[in-house]
């Protein structure tokens, strides 16, 4: 391969990659902050990309039943909680984020099906964020919260337990076939001999913007300073009045938009099943990896090379690509476990 | 394993019962026994690696896949044995464990588990992609088992096998539990650093068992090429492998018994649902995964002990036999002369970033002795302790032990070298008798390793170091307590408790790490002539302390830190005479 035709898939990868930067931040953002690590992330880009593709299509999207679920059960949840607990003045606000907020885009859509109403390209992409933005919230209240003192290992296997059931429900909600979405643009411009779609152009520049805004969010505002010392310390955090649960809730916002933001840059290059998630989602992974689960630096690298990797990978042989990618974590991790310190670990026990 | 008649009643009735189960039930049952019975193999390997060794894995059906390939593959088209096929399968799964074991353990719990799902997305795709292996038709025409001439085609056949394996796997794995490897399989919960400090290398427990979960998928698979004679990639997908994960926690990750219970449950529930839920909705297909999903998520939320766990509330609490009344000791270690230097710190010093915790501290402790080290809170001695039990590395100096540099040596190295301890926020194995907890100190001084453990090889020295045990529970005062869970115990009896655990290892040196504290006035009366007898006996101690009272009356000598460095040395009398180390304590006089 000379140097002409290695970079096609040298753009290909790095546009890839950038899908991967943006999960991959969110993987590390909810874990040094929740200790979660959140495998149904690469479900949330799906069900955006699907969510998309119904709108595009003037169906009603199937996440508006998945919210209707998710939001019906946290609801109950708080409900179960104030009663208990005699609690009643947290209802009213326990009511705006887990019903009010989560139903109005619900009811947008809803109201577009049965109207027949278009949105323009760009008002469907940011309903379809809007559906899919509380979807993580919602199971982190369902699930995760009521397991805060667990250790890594409950919440890593609820996590990928969560994964199949959020891929088997959206198997339920939007069928088994597969869908790409329209692109904003199908402009391109020539550099030399290479041509660059303008959609390559979106998800690098999106990807960096929004890394950058990341960056400015923890450096400058007091939510995100404190997103970073529950990070460090939730004992600390505690003493300084943080709330954990609160940043968490916090830092699943945040993940589920560039989780959401990756699907909708994603959906107009790769058809888009309703269980494409798992392998975008492993692919971030292994790029959390390579930052060792708290590096966000590191970790943009690894997204970026593992994107490039894939797309060389699939260029000399198509059929090995997902064992080459998920072959490579191997030497990654004995480098890992060469360079870094071993840490005293959490106890638990199970009875 | 216990010789009650009620035992040995109930053991029999489960024996006949599963040799005439298949004899009774209808031809579809005996298939989904055969199900089970291979989940279950599967779940074992779980059980050990999750219940007891607080490690998991998304990818064992990856390696019953492996299992399962390999020996297709071998008695296809290379015409070999069935049986050389599981070698294969064992040696196959049993590598890739090592491999994949080896270079994530050493990081955070949670890399091992985290590469599992992409270690078995990545085979799951060879599976499909190799040509030798059929792509995803698989392979086909697998022979059938024979035993001594004798052909297990038939379901019917086969299910004696695996149900024969399984029960020889249950009865391995229980022993090996109940085993000197088996205890610190057990405390692998308890954190590293008591792990290291009992002279158990965590990394080296953590790979055994993460191999011995793989190998006993490796047959599973194999019995399940052997059995359904065909193999395509899509069962060891890691969905498959989900569901022995619930296998495992449904019915009790921490007993043997739950992989069975479990494995039986799940089976059930699958076939349940592969006849209900295609009424639902033609989407329908995963919706069976959707439920496992929630099922394994409410079971760790609510009932993560599984059934077992509501069994063992019901079952009678087993009483462990004392050992036999002539077992010789254990070997005990040649001590030093007395008064001849033990430890020797030499210019130690700690920097953490830019603070001085330890600077630039020597002193000797002779064997023999009864040596303090004292200081105000914030003086650095347990920094200073941590740089000589191991838990921590000295920016510089050296730490000489018997003649030996001991300075950058890990915990449990040290642990080995001959000095025991004890911690100031006790470490015990709360669910755990006071008997395994002491036994865990024999670790450094017994040999048996896994497979003498799981084969009962063992029973000498383990009769030995139980005897030991006792007799360390005995000098604490604790010998009628030897049956009781140590979480039970007031925090007083849990101190006499990790002496008694630091004793049972025959230490050349014990530190304690302020033994005092917490305990109340007739408790310290009662440790400190412990430690005085223990001192008789020629036993060297070091106590790291902050309780003057307490000190001042039981010690030959006394080293004072202030700051991070030493303040003085010298008798209690002349420490307590110092006006430096008055100033230390109660600040300045004039």
């Amino acid at each position: 391969m000379d140097a002409q035709i290695a970079l096609v898939p040298l753009t290909d990868g790095i546009a890839n990659g950038a899908i991967y930067v943006l999960i991959a931040l969110g993987t590390v953002l909810i874990f040094s902050v929740t200790r979660v690590i959140f495998v149904p992330f690469g479900d949330i880009a799906a069900l955006t990309a699907l969510t998309v593709a119904a709108l595009q299509l003037g169906r009603l999207p199937g996440t508006v039943w998945l919210v209707m679920v998710l939001a019906g059960t946290a609801v109950t949840m708080e409900l179960g909680v104030a009663v208990r607990k005699r609690q009643l003045r947290r209802l009213p606000m326990a009511l705006v984020s887990y019903a009010v907020l989560p139903i109005l885009p619900v009811a947008v859509a809803a109201a577009l099906a049965s109207s027949g109403l278009r949105l323009p390209q760009l008002g469907q992409m940011l309903l379809a964020l809007a559906l899919v933005l509380p979807v993580a919230p919602l199971l982190n209240r369902i699930v995760f919260e009521p397991l805060e003192s667990a250790s890594v290992l409950v919440l890593l296997i609820v996590s990928v337990a969560l994964h199949f059931a959020t891929s088997g429900l959206a198997l339920l909600f939007f069928g088994p076939e597969g869908f790409r979405n329209e692109a904003l643009s199908d402009a391109s411009i020539r550099l030399g001999d290479i041509t660059i779609t303008a959609q390559v152009l979106l998800m690098v520049t999106a990807a960096a913007a929004l890394s950058g805004l990341l960056f400015l969010y923890f450096e400058t505002t007091v939510t995100g300073k404190a997103l970073r010392a529950t990070a460090i310390n939730r004992t600390g955090a505690r003493l300084v009045g943080i709330r954990p649960r609160r940043t968490g809730a916090v830092a699943f916002v945040l993940g589920s938009l560039l989780g959401g933001v990756s699907g909708l840059l994603i959906g107009p290059v790769t058809t888009i099943y309703y269980d494409s998630g798992f392998l975008i989602g492993l692919k971030a992974f292994v790029a959390a990896i390579v930052g060792g689960l708290g590096s966000y630096p590191l970790t943009a690298i690894g997204a970026v090379a593992v994107g490039v990797l894939e797309s060389f990978a699939s260029f000399w042989s198509s059929s090995f690509k997902e064992s080459i990618v998920f072959g490579t974590l191997i030497p990654v991790l004995l480098w890992r476990s060469l360079v870094s310190q071993q840490h005293e670990e959490e106890e638990e026990e199970i009875e | 394993m216990s010789g009650l008649p009620f035992d040995k009643a109930i053991l029999a009735l489960v024996v006949i019962g599963f040799t005439t189960a298949p004899v009774l039930a209808a031809p579809f049952t005996v298939t989904l026994l055969n199900y089970v019975g291979i989940g279950a193999i599967v779940a074992l390997g779980l059980v050990l690696l999750t219940g007891f060794g607080g490690l998991t894995s998304f990818g064992q059906a990856s390696l019953v896949g492996i299992g399962a390939y390999a020996t297709a593959w071998l008695t296809t088209h290379a015409g070999a044995d069935p049986w050389l096929g599981l070698a294969l399968a064992l040696c196959l799964t049993g590598a890739a464990a090592a491999v994949l074991g080896a270079v994530t353990l050493r990081l955070g719990g949670h890399f091992l588990p985290l590469s599992t799902v992409a270690w078995g997305i990545a085979i799951y795709f060879l599976f499909g992609n190799i040509p030798g292996l059929g792509y995803h038709d698989g392979i086909k025409e697998i022979p059938p088992l024979a035993l001594g001439g004798m052909s297990l085609a038939s379901n019917f056949a086969i299910y004696y096998l695996i149900w024969a394996f399984l029960a020889a796997g249950m009865w391995l794995l229980s022993n090996l539990l109940d085993s000197r490897e088996g205890r610190a399989i057990r405390s692998l919960r308890g954190g590293a650093t008591m792990i290291a400090s009992l002279g158990v290398s965590l990394f080296r427990i953590r790979l055994i068992i993460f191999v011995i979960a793989a190998m006993l998928a490796g047959l599973a698979g194999w019995l399940y090429a052997h059995m359904n004679r065909y193999v395509s990639p899509s069962p060891f997908e890691v969905r498959p492998s989900i569901e022995y994960l619930l296998m495992a926690m449904v019915g009790g990750a921490t007993s043997i018994y739950g992989a069975v219970i479990g494995a039986a449950i799940v089976t059930l529930l699958k076939n349940f649902f592969q006849d209900v839920l295609p009424h639902v909705s033609k989407n329908a297909g995963q919706l069976e995964i959707v439920a496992f999903s929630i099922l394994l998520i409410l079971i760790l939320q609510h009932a993560r002990g599984g059934v077992m766990s509501a069994v063992r509330r019901l079952a009678p609490q087993r009483v462990v036999p004392p050992p036999p009344a002539e077992t010789p000791p254990l070997p005990r270690r040649s001590q030093p002369r007395a008064g001849t230097p033990l430890l020797i710190v030499e210019g130690a010093v700690k920097r953490f970033g830019g603070l001085v915790a330890v600077n630039d501290v020597s002193f000797d402790v002779k064997t023999g002795e009864i040596v303090a080290l004292i200081g105000p809170n914030g003086a650095g001695k347990s920094t200073m302790f941590n740089l000589i039990t191991g838990a921590q590395r000295p920016t510089a100096g050296r730490i000489t032990f018997l003649g030996r540099d001991i300075t950058s040596l890990p915990q449990q190295k040290i642990a080995t070298a001959g000095i025991a301890r004890t911690f100031q926020h006790v470490k015990l194995r709360p669910a755990m008798s006071l008997l395994d907890n002491v036994l865990l100190g024999t670790y450094v001084r017994t040999r048996s390793g896994f497979a003498f453990g799981a084969s009962r090889l063992d029973r000498g020295e383990e009769a030995q170091a139980k005897a030991e045990a006792l007799r360390q529970l005995e000098r604490v005062g604790l010998l009628e307590k030897a049956q009781v869970h140590a979480g039970n115990l007031p925090l007083g009896s849990q101190r006499m408790v990790e002496v008694a655990r630091a004793l049972a290892a025959d230490p050349v040196l014990i530190v304690l790490d302020e033994p005092a504290a917490g305990l109340r006035r007739g408790e310290k009366h009662a440790l400190a002539s412990q430690l005085r007898d223990l001192k008789d006996e020629g036993v060297t101690i070091l106590i790291v302390e902050h309780d003057m009272e307490f000190v001042m009356g039981l010690v030959d000598r006394v080293v004072v830190m202030d700051f991070g460095a030493k303040l003085t040395e010298g008798l209690p009398s002349e420490v307590r005479a110092n006006p430096i180390v008055q100033e230390a304590y109660l600040g300045g006089v004039s």
